[in-house]
């Protein structure tokens, strides 16, 4: 069978991009994957839940003519990278960039072109964020702003953001991804970070593009001994959301956090897929995912472990719960846990379930309104997974955006107006 | 105050109250007793209007209006307030803006200015005080992780707070120990007023020692079967609800 490779508008557009020598060979890995295998249909087990037919449908433009600027969010620390339309601009950060072409020895080497989204990114990248930060040094709270303008037709950007941090070191990032409504662009962020032995990170991520927008990002992380990583992804925007995160606990006593909430309005799908690979013994891992599913929506939480032979005396936890607040919303769910070590504790557990009523007539009986009623449980049930996050402007952050998706729900999807 | 006339309502379509007829004058609190089954809750959660319940027949107005036509925040707003046999627990929901929402609702409804953060603190705290309850109990999820006599506690303090016309108290002695049990009546006993009514529900003549009722009714089969004084519960207790109601 002969079929036209789903991924062509891709590869003619990375053909066209003049390649630097640093980008040469991750993007000459990035298209041959593309050019071989194309993007991922439905028949592909991790794609199973997501149908990426309409990225794949979609014709994406090479490069929009940039319109005025949107409003940035509002300052959280001190320091920030701003990115427009995928490219970094120099004039609206005050942290000085640091090239990618730095990091050229670490690019590729944790996001592996085996990786669909990864793939596509490789063939494509052509800027992206690099962070070094040495080793014992606090850098504090970083932001990385991702903003897109009205272009004159679809674009695409595919950012590709490197993190380094040496031993003992420490990072706050703050990573926003914020979008236009009715702009109907691909950000296909991936992000590759290597923590040195005892060095710790907070990744706190905000994805709220425009409702049109598809957002498809894939995080790679491998964790040496006695570092942490904890990453919060809010995964609220675009039409269609993929939020990858591959971690790899590499050293003893290393550990990993990752949390988040998924708040899919009407017509959304959004999608997060973890992938944990506990490789050394002594570690700990704690996943708590919460999906909060509107009107006609889906959402999908695919949840991996593999526990290596050496992982010895590993402690592992997952959780995903979602809350479904129409008869039209769905949620799909698959824990997928792989233990080929013997002394390993590892939990897993799922729950799907509407508000509940005995807590809505609770609140209504003190008189409180329907609506305000069940906002206060949708808020309860998001409340635990974002209180987890340490770091109080990014918390703040965080509250805001789930504030405001709530807001925007309410105003503008057809609630069944059920009890 | 309350008028219940034939009132009769299912659940799955099995009849529970098979003709209910009741009256609660202002200023008076009146107990209702009946053995399990005998569609005390029912009766509790059709008044203020819980989901699932089937109204087949009858009528209930609370100061001459239909209560039945509302909605159970309509009627918490209008002055109805149940104190729950089982307080539901409310992870994530502060008990303090809990509390002050719930306020907040119905003092809206009555044409009164809101409160804020600091004057409602200053209200709980005083309220909360008689009650004998700690102060961290208001940083807490509502009542989550509380005891059964603090839960109940809670109930009386959300009474206190919002002043209804209308309490219905779905066996509140349940699970309390004595001395909270006199804590919690003392609570109730503050409330009397002229505008005040009360409907307490209850299995035993225990609670009606610390809340004397002005009517005691005894039900049975979804229906009241004997009225009579407060002397009526003594009754019941000496000589179980068989012998009395025959």
């Amino acid at each position: 069978m002969n079929a036209i490779n789903n991924a062509a508008s891709f590869l003619a557009r990375a053909e066209a991009l003049s390649t630097p020598v640093w980008a040469a060979s991750t993007r000459a890995a990035g298209r041959a994957a593309l050019a071989t295998h194309g993007l991922p249909t439905r028949r592909a087990e991790a794609f199973k839940y997501t149908d990426l037919a309409p990225v794949t449908q979609a014709a994406f433009g090479a490069e929009g003519q940039a319109l005025a600027l949107p409003a940035l969010p509002a300052m959280r620390g001190h320091a920030r990278l701003v990115f427009v339309d995928g490219v970094l601009r120099g004039d609206l950060s005050n942290l000085p960039p640091r090239p990618l072409s730095d990091a050229a020895g670490l690019l590729g080497s944790l996001a592996h072109a085996t990786q669909p989204l990864a793939a596509m990114n490789a063939a494509l990248f052509e800027d992206g964020l690099f962070l070094d930060v040495p080793a014992g040094e606090d850098a504090g709270l970083i932001e990385l702003v991702s903003v897109v303008t009205g272009a004159m037709g679809p674009i695409a950007f595919h950012p590709r953001h490197v993190l380094r941090l040496g031993q003992g070191a420490r990072l706050t990032l703050l990573d926003t991804s914020d979008g236009l409504a009715g702009l109907g662009y691909l950000h296909n962020p991936v992000f590759e970070i290597s923590l040195g032995e005892g060095a710790e990170m907070a990744h706190v991520r905000i994805q709220r593009e425009g409702r049109a927008a598809f957002h498809l990002s894939s995080v790679h992380t491998a964790i040496a001994a006695r570092a942490t990583y904890d990453n919060f992804t809010l995964n609220a925007g675009g039409r269609l959301a993929r939020n990858e995160i591959h971690v790899s606990l590499d050293g003893p006593h290393a550990m990993c956090h990752m949390n988040g909430a998924q708040l899919v309005g009407d017509g959304q799908h959004a999608d997060t897929t973890t992938d944990l690979h506990h490789a050394a013994p002594d570690c700990g891992s704690r996943q708590t995912y919460k999906t909060v599913l509107a009107g006609r929506s889906r959402g999908v939480f695919q949840g991996k472990i593999l526990v290596s032979r050496p992982a010895q005396r590993t402690d592992g936890y997952q959780m995903n719960q979602a809350l479904l607040l129409s008869e039209t919303a769905e949620m799909d769910s698959k824990p997928q846990l792989e233990i080929y070590a013997d002394d390993v504790k590892c939990s897993h557990g799922a729950t799907v379930g509407a508000l509940d009523a005995a807590q809505l007539f609770y609140l209504r009986s003190r008189g409180i309104p329907q609506e305000q009623a069940r906002s206060m449980l949708v808020e309860a049930f998001l409340t635990e997974a974002v209180d987890g996050v340490g770091d109080d402007a990014c918390r703040a952050a965080l509250s805001e955006a789930v504030a405001g998706w709530w807001v925007q729900e309410r105003s503008t999807a057809p609630q069944a107006g059920r009890a | 105050m309350l008028r219940i006339e034939g009132l009769t309502a299912e659940i799955d379509g099995k009849p529970i109250l098979q003709g209910v007829d009741l009256e609660v004058p202002a200023g008076q609190l009146h107990a209702i007793m009946g053995p399990n089954g005998s569609g005390k809750s029912t009766l509790s959660y059709v008044l203020s209007g819980r989901e699932g319940y089937e109204i087949t027949g009858g009528s209930v107005t609370f100061n001459g209006v239909d209560l039945l036509a509302m909605e159970p925040e309509e009627r918490a707003a209008s002055g109805v307030f149940l104190a729950f046999q089982y307080p539901v627990e409310l992870p994530g929901v502060g008990n303090a803006n809990f509390l002050r929402t719930a306020l907040n609702a119905v003092r809206r409804h009555r044409g009164e200015p809101e409160v804020d953060a600091m004057q409602f603190l200053k209200l709980a705290r005083v309220r909360m005080k008689e009650l004998s309850m700690p102060e961290d109990m208001l940083k807490r999820g509502v009542n989550v992780g509380f005891s059964g006599g603090e839960k109940k506690r809670n109930e009386v303090l959300q009474m206190a707070l919002l002043r209804p016309k209308l309490a219905i108290l779905d066996e509140t002695d349940s699970g309390l120990d004595i001395d909270a049990l006199k804590i919690v009546s003392d609570g109730v006993n503050a409330m009397r007023a002229p505008d005040f009514s009360a409907l307490i529900i209850t299995h035993y003549q225990r609670l009606l020692d610390y809340i004397v009722p002005d009517r005691v009714h005894v039900l049975m089969a979804g229906r009241i079967v004997k009225s009579g004084g407060p002397e009526l519960a003594h009754e019941l207790e000496a000589q179980g609800y068989a012998q009395v109601a025959a």
